[in-house]
């Protein structure tokens, strides 16, 4: 299976390709290896940090923004959104309070204080 | 009449952290208006991450990297006027502003301008066509999703590739609408790459590069919008157009420094940057009078606001504790491949290294900048590429510019 990946991990944006036969994975126009290390993150267990907002119920029109404190796979950002989506929470939040706990092996925090 | 010694107009992150700076200098009679409920700007609503990883290690999110200033603020006696919108600066350094309690006025021997952008509009585009609702600054859209809660549509059309217009795909899509395309007028895209991967790849959201809106359809809501391609003048290309059906159109076609203020000081302005002409500590040419942050210019980077920030902080306070410097100043001047440079203007009796930020023109692969003063060169550096997207710091040391008599200028060559 071969796969052609666009690098972030610095801004050169290498388009790098990455063949999986088998077990073993060929990694090809990396100009560096972090390059590398990422493609192969990327074609076994692509990661993705997670920002979004969850509603403070006891205060009108207002939104808490939120983040996983780790990196999630990023083949469950979707389900993730689902329970993001059902959450609320209620003022006080003070940055880094746990929104939904035990999300695929890491949680959803505050990342803004609401008074 | 109240007195300060420096008065702050705005709290975002350029306003924070020149207060923080001015604070730190020895100046403590420092003041914030801001017109918000809060102080942080536009970090507020920048949910997303990847804020502060030059200044401080971390890839923070928008709220949290302004957190980190507001606490600084908040644990110096910075006394912030909150809610209070500023509507007129004079040349005597005078404040006047309202809020609820009336108005204010304020005797400053400083001000420093730090009032952000706002967003290019459809007006200014002249997209032609109905006007439906549905039609939204990404800005706005940010605002209205990350900060109120509402989901402003559905089926979404971007026009615009920098990255507000890439950030706002992927919140659209985590918030449950449809994000049919992305246009971008230029034959590339003003996003950082992580952004075309993270917002657009990750969900299948096709960019259509050297495309443009060209009309604008719907009755009450916005019911679609016709695309088409643009030939080397930008215009769209009749045979190109189509038809995409949808109920929300984001506008992310550029930021405008909000200078309404600084022009009726009276305050020279580069019609380049769109900000105020300034000196390597973003005093404009008005003695006293200082503007940092997106204000002065358009910033990819808060690392870099929060850095010029603090230039301006330390030059206010320094202007308040020891008065007006001597000084001689030279223009820079941007020479080939360069778009702009800052500051517009370098005092080189000050025997300070001055730092020079510029954009290019277009994007580059392999270039060596060059600053010169007539035959002169007062610094040369590599890049192994360079976007007009990413701002460039070029260092001149303090020695070299004692011998400056001519304009300097910064131009780059392409090295094959």
């Amino acid at each position: 299976m071969k796969r052609n990946i666009t690098c972030i991990v610095c801004p050169r944006g290498c388009t790098v390709t990455a063949d999986m036969q088998g077990e073993i994975i060929t990694v090809t126009g990396n100009a560096c290896k972090r390059g590398e290390k990422h493609a192969i993150a990327e074609i076994l267990h692509p990661v993705r940090s997670l920002t979004s907002i969850v509603r403070v119920s006891n205060r009108r029109d207002t939104m808490v923004s939120v983040k996983s404190a780790a990196p999630i796979p990023k083949e469950k950002m979707f389900d993730i959104m689902k329970r993001i989506h059902a959450a609320s929470v209620e003022a006080p939040v003070k940055i880094g309070d746990v929104i939904l706990a035990d999300v695929f092996g890491t949680e959803i925090i505050a990342t803004k204080e609401v008074r | 009449m109240t007195n300060h010694d420096i008065v702050i107009v705005g709290g975002g992150p350029a306003g924070m952290a020149a207060a923080v700076a001015a604070y730190d200098a020895g100046v403590t009679d420092v003041v914030i208006l801001d017109r918000e409920q809060d102080i942080g700007g536009i970090l507020r609503q920048c949910i997303h991450a990847g804020f502060g990883l030059h200044r401080l290690g971390q890839e923070l999110t928008g709220p949290e990297y302004a957190d980190v200033y507001k606490q600084k603020v908040l644990q110096r006696s910075i006394r912030v006027y909150y809610e209070t919108t500023v509507t007129a600066v004079t040349p005597e350094k005078k404040v006047i502003a309202q809020n609820r309690d009336g108005i204010l006025q304020i005797q400053a021997k400083a001000v420093i301008l730090a009032m952000g952008c706002r967003e290019r509009s459809r007006g200014a585009l002249n997209i032609p066509g109905t006007r439906p609702a549905g039609v939204f600054s990404a800005g706005t859209a940010q605002k209205f999703v990350n900060c109120e809660g509402y989901t402003v549509g559905k089926k979404v059309v971007i026009l615009g590739s920098g990255d507000i217009g890439l950030i706002m795909a992927r919140r659209m899509t985590l918030e449950g609408a449809k994000v049919e395309a992305v246009c971008e007028l230029m034959p590339y895209s003003g996003g950082l790459t992580r952004n075309i991967v993270q917002c657009l790849e990750d969900f299948d959201i096709p960019l259509y590069l050297s495309t443009t809106v060209c009309e604008i359809h719907g009755e009450g809501r916005l019911e679609g919008v016709t695309i088409a391609q643009v030939d080397e003048k930008r215009s769209p290309i009749e045979e190109t157009k189509r038809y995409i059906p949808c109920d929300t159109l984001l506008l992310s076609v550029g930021l405008i420094p909000e200078n309404e203020l600084t022009r009726t000081a009276g305050i020279p302005m580069d019609p380049i940057t769109s900000g105020a002409i300034v000196d390597e500590h973003c005093q404009t040419q008005i003695p006293g009078i200082f503007a940092c942050g997106n204000v002065l210019q358009v910033h990819d980077l808060v690392d870099y606001v929060s850095e010029e920030a603090e230039r301006a902080g330390l030059g206010a306070a320094n202007l308040v504790k020891n008065g007006e410097k001597e000084s001689e100043y030279i223009p820079t001047k941007p020479g080939f491949g360069v778009r702009y440079v800052l500051p517009q203007q370098v005092n080189i009796l000050a025997n300070e290294d001055v730092s020079l930020f510029l954009r290019v023109t277009e994007p580059f692969g392999k270039v060596i900048f060059t600053v010169k003063s007539g035959d002169c060169v007062l610094a040369t550096a590599k890049r192994l590429r360079a976007a007009p997207g990413e701002m460039e710091k070029l260092n001149i040391q303090a020695d070299l510019l004692k011998t400056v008599k001519e304009p300097i200028t910064v131009s780059l060559e392409v090295v094959e």
